[in-house]
């Protein structure tokens, strides 16, 4: 059997940050005590109707901008029928045939060069409320008894992306995902958390012999991390792979990763195939994105994160510019002196432990802290930086902790140590080498742990040596 | 032509034959605001310091007048229209719910699928049994803040679908000139209470002609406004491209005033926009300089009865005498599709607003216990009657995929040729003249077993429907002692034109518009 | 126009109506005889007719993002059939769709 390629589209659904849901003016916060954000609207009374949200319009506008979308000179509403607690109107209201944006692309920098990922469009939508299942097995569906409805979260902004079949691997879905996140970020448009659900990924999989047709496609749900989805797709391919290769035929199924056991299997099929009886909402009217609002987002726009890990690349090589860029992280790495790779992995490594705000951070100091690590014990390095995000973070404070290397500031203690060890002293001369750990030991209790074990060892060899 | 023959007080002249009569109506109003009905109010009242008014006739503006006038308190009001509620309510079975608020202006009814905070609205069905809205309607609202106090929700045929009331859930209205009769529908409550002088006026709704047809059956005047006039924001939605909110009254001047209080554009239903011009009362009593037009297709469909096409046949006439221009002109194809295109538009966008009744948030569940999709469906089996039933499963059906282009795609087109053709005809014709009902008030159970029977009820008043146009009833005259409706359409935000013929029509017709059988 | 049985059950699945199995071929004919008469939308050629999705012409009809009050829980489930632990409550999807 031929090579067979991975053929991987994605479906994400981002959550906008509006401070009012997509069709009604309730808050657009939740967390909150369930069905405290509701009204008519939102509850789908009888008689009530939906008015769009300004902003939200204008930043999926603005999203398609940044994704290289055409946006539509006139966009409609659909109504996408189907039955679900969550679904209160018995609809969503959504976006059909004509999106907002359309025919766009979007960079991905690989190590090997660019991969142009297609966005076949990016639509405005509301989001369903959350239904909690009461008495299954871990608030799963499966033997539930019942189930509660919280209408807070209903009818949020919610923009879904369509990517063309173009992504070709589990990495490159997850790294897609993440430059793709903090695009979002950075528009100011979304939080865009996995976790919490404000951005959502389904995959669209299928393998093929390269250049030939497409075959069958699975579809792939409930993936809530990065790492999740990409390991998703990968024992999707898997599976698909082994049925190939025994002979079978994939069928167009819709499939649920768990992650606890890495398989993936079909949810419960159903007995009639949605049919969601599209038509143009008839109480919303249409779209016509207005020139200045499209120019605007093109002026706000600014520098797009992928276009920054290349410019950063030539200082630090890919991998670094890439984990910086995608983590939020590059900004912070530009106002930090210092050596360039040091500082990059400083931050990738250290830092990103410490889960600090790289926009808290006063970088000066950040820069004298990173430049004095090896003489700062490893505690008080990863202290340090825990406090860099604070107001008045200083590095001399712990500079002042740094392991003493100062030769001057070392021998008398090591003249000391040998004049106080003899027997040590001769045995080590006379070949024992092992006895200069007691001996390093022996400085570093002198000196509280302070000083520099290297530099101690260094200085003990020179002076035994003599 | 027979002229116009003034009467005296007397009262109305009883017809001659079946398609004959000229009422006094006309003279009172010649006399200006010292009505009949302030005379009655004042000489026979005076005994017991009460007033004594005659719900059956008194206008909305007589009704003001007596108010400014402090003639009669808010109070006084409401209470002999209660009055006249538990006196013959019983009979009509005009209202689902009589509230009786008491307040400084003239009191109205309200068609039971206008929303109204705190007061139970079911649209007619079982299926909202109970529910009491947490809100208001923007139009309820409106009435509101013109200090109109509820006296009560009316009856309607279920969802608003049907043409007779026999749809409603809680049993259908009757006619006030003949209560074995259909009031029309499916704003039939709201008629029958206000010729049942139960009301002196009232909001209906009209989707295929559910105000201008139970109008016209009723002796009254009703007003299918231009789409987008009126706000449908708590409107409980039959066909959203379709639903108009508007005024049922026993006069044109009340009409005039209902529409001015509730039109305008509302920022809660962002398919209203504000009006071109304010509404002018009426005052004019001649139609020269109006161009009217006589659609043969409309005039003279099959089904339309003689005596109907009598009555209006003469109202054109009038309208010649009154100074209109008067001519023929063609909506080729929009009444031979008009019912096809709207009974495939209707019930698929009706399919998809009663999406929202499935017994989790509000109204009817079923106590048969089943699981998720069993709630679903037999909440919904159990709480629609058979005409939402039927509608659901057309629209649903129209909708859906496979026959979505053949059905739903092709209505919507056909859509686009009636407006087309309307706006043609408009190009030389300021107003468009025909009769509103193809019949009189039929018989209950007539047309209660025959779907299809039932749908040509609206074949004269569902072409303009489609294209959004603004339509008014005025009566025009009795045929088997029953009353005749006379539909004026005219383009886009015309109302204040069809106010001005609808008025002059009107006071040259005379036509008294209480019921014969209870003129006292 | 005929309808087959199938076609009824599918429609009144897609929505949520549970017909008595000794009413489905009343429905089955009637809802034919309803379809056969709008059918006749289908009689005319509209090929280059663009379809009404709107009465009016308007566009861009939009609120400002500012938020207003939402209702008490006590007010939004005021109406509800079986209120529960302040959501409403549903029997679990589960059983054959």
């Amino acid at each position: 059997m031929a090579e067979l390629e991975p053929v991987i589209g994605l479906e994400i659904h981002v959550q906008l940050k509006t401070r009012t849901k997509m069709f009604c003016r309730c808050e657009n916060i939740w967390g909150d005590d369930g069905n405290t954000r509701t009204c008519p609207i939102c509850l789908a009374h009888p008689g009530t109707l939906p008015v769009p949200n300004k902003k939200a319009i204008e930043w999926t506008v603005k999203l398609g901008v940044a994704l290289g979308c055409e946006i539509a000179p006139r966009a409609l509403f659909h109504r996408k029928h189907y039955w679900y607690p969550d679904l209160p109107k018995g609809y969503q209201i959504s976006q059909y045939d004509v999106p907002l944006c359309s025919a766009g692309r979007f960079v991905l920098p690989t190590e090997e060069g660019d991969r142009a990922i297609g966005i076949v469009r990016a639509h405005l939508e509301e989001d369903a409320a959350k239904t909690v299942h009461v008495g299954g097995v871990g608030g799963r569906i499966a033997g539930a008894e019942h189930s509660l409805v919280d209408f807070n979260r209903g009818g949020t902004p919610l923009v879904e992306i369509v990517t063309e079949p173009d992504v070709r691997s589990p990495e490159e879905a997850r790294r897609f995902l993440q430059l793709l996140r903090q695009t979002v970020v950075e528009l100011g448009i979304s939080d865009a958390e996995m976790e919490k659900g404000s951005l959502r990924c389904d995959a669209n999989v299928s393998l093929r012999e390269p250049g030939a047709e497409f075959r069958t496609k699975t579809e792939l749900k409930n993936m809530n991390s990065f790492k999740f989805v990409a390991d998703g797709i990968a024992a999707e391919l898997a599976r698909q792979r082994a049925v190939y290769e025994s002979g079978g035929e994939i069928t167009q199924d819709t499939l649920h990763y768990d992650p606890a056991t890495g398989r993936v299997a079909p949810l419960r099929s159903k007995e009639y195939a949605d049919d969601y009886r599209y038509f143009p909402e008839p109480d919303l009217v249409p779209v016509e994105p207005p020139q200045e609002m499209i120019e605007a987002a093109r002026r706000e726009l600014g520098e797009l994160p992928g276009a920054r890990i290349r410019l950063l690349e030539a200082e630090i090589g890919f991998e670094l510019a890439s984990g910086l860029v995608t983590s939020g992280r590059d900004d912070l790495y530009a106002r930090v002196p210092g050596d360039r790779r040091v500082v990059a992995n400083v931050l990738m490594n250290q830092f990103a432990a410490s889960g600090v705000d790289p926009a808290n951070v006063n970088a000066e100091e950040l820069g004298k802290l990173i430049e004095a690590r090896e003489a700062i014990p490893r505690a008080a390095f990863a202290d340090a930086l825990a406090a860099s995000g604070n107001g008045e973070f200083s590095a001399d404070r712990y500079l002042a902790e740094a392991a003493i290397s100062d030769a001057s500031e070392l021998d008398p203690v090591i003249e000391r140590v040998l004049e106080a060890n003899e027997a040590q002293v001769a045995s080590f001369k006379a070949g024992k080498e092992g006895v200069l750990g007691y001996l390093v030991g022996q400085v570093m209790r002198e000196t509280g742990g302070k000083a520099n074990p290297k530099v101690v060892n260094e200085r003990l060899r020179e002076k035994l040596r003599a | 032509m027979r002229p116009i023959r003034p009467t005296g007080l007397s009262g109305c002249r009883r017809s001659a034959g079946a398609s004959d009569s000229i009422s006094t109506h006309s003279a009172r109003h010649r006399r200006g605001f010292s009505t009949y009905a302030e005379k009655r109010v004042v000489a026979w009242g005076a005994p017991w310091g009460l007033a004594v008014i005659d719900t059956l006739r008194l206008t909305a503006e007589e009704a003001a007048g007596l108010l400014e006038r402090n003639e009669v308190s808010g109070e006084e009001l409401t209470q002999a229209y209660l009055d006249a509620i538990d006196e013959r309510d019983a009979e009509l079975h005009a209202y689902l719910h009589v509230v009786g608020e008491k307040g400084k202006g003239v009191p109205l009814a309200h068609k039971d699928l206008i929303t109204t905070k705190g007061i139970p609205t079911t649209a007619g069905s079982k299926i909202l049994e109970g529910y009491v809205p947490v809100f208001d309607s923007t139009v309820a609202a409106h009435c509101k803040e013109a200090g109109l106090p509820i006296l009560g929700k009316t009856n309607m045929d279920e969802f608003a679908m049907g043409s007779s009331t026999e749809n409603s859930a809680y049993g259908p209205s009757h006619n006030p000139w003949d209560p074995t009769r259909v009031p029309g529908g499916s704003s039939g409550g709201s008629a029958a209470a206000v010729a049942g002088g139960l009301a002196p006026w009232a909001l209906g709704s009209d989707t295929g002609g559910s105000i201008k047809q139970p109008a016209a059956l009723c002796g009254l005047v009703g007003l299918r406004p231009t789409y987008g006039t009126v706000s449908r924001y708590g409107i409980v939605a039959f066909a959203s491209s379709l639903d108009q909110v508007g005024p049922i009254t026993k006069t044109v001047r009340d009409n005039a005033r209902l529409y001015e209080i509730i039109a305008g554009r509302d920022p809660c239903d962002s398919t209203t926009v504000d009006l071109p011009a304010p509404v002018e009362i009426p005052s004019a009593e001649d139609l020269k300089g109006i161009r009217v037009g006589v659609p043969r297709e409309l005039n003279e469909a099959e089904g339309i009865e003689r005596g109907v096409a009598e009555q209006v046949q003469k109202a054109i006439a009038l309208a010649e005498q009154l100074g209109a221009e008067v001519g023929e002109t063609t909506l080729p194809r929009s009444v031979d599709f008009g019912l096809a295109c709207y009974y495939l538009v209707a019930p698929a966008e009706a399919s998809s607003n009663l999406a929202r009744y499935d017994g989790v948030r509000y109204g009817y569940r079923t106590p048969n216990n089943g699981d998720l999709t069993a709630l679903y469906e037999r909440t919904r089996w159990e709480g629609f009657g058979a005409e939402p039933k039927r509608r659901i499963l057309i629209g649903t059906y129209a909708l859906s995929a496979g026959y979505f282009e053949a059905y739903y795609g092709q209505a919507q087109k056909v859509r686009t040729v009636i407006a087309q053709e309307h706006a043609a005809a408009f190009e030389s014709f300021d107003l468009l003249i025909s009769p509103t009902s193809p019949t009189v008030a039929f018989k209950l159970g007539e047309k209660a077993e025959n779907p299809l029977a039932m749908y040509l009820s609206d074949l004269l008043t569902i072409p303009s429907n489609m294209a959004g146009l603004p339509g008014l009833s005025i009566p025009c005259g009795l045929s088997e002692g029953l009353p005749v409706g006379l539909q004026l359409i005219g383009p886009e935000f015309s109302e204040n034109l069809l106010f001005r013929a609808g008025h002059a029509l009107e006071r040259a017709i005379g036509f008294d518009p209480v019921p014969e059988r209870l003129r006292g | 126009m005929s309808i087959s049985r199938e076609d009824v059950l599918h429609v009144a699945k897609l929505a949520r109506l549970e017909i008595p199995e000794d009413q489905i071929e009343a429905v089955r004919a009637e809802l034919g005889a309803i379809l056969g008469a709008v059918g006749k939308v289908s009689e005319l050629d509209l090929s280059d007719v663009e379809p009404t999705s709107h009465p009016l012409d308007l566009v861009n009809v939009w609120a400002e993002d500012e938020p207003r009050p939402s209702l008490s829980r006590e007010a939004a489930l005021a109406n509800a059939p079986d209120p529960a632990d302040g959501a409403f409550r549903v029997p679990a999807v589960g059983g054959g769709e």
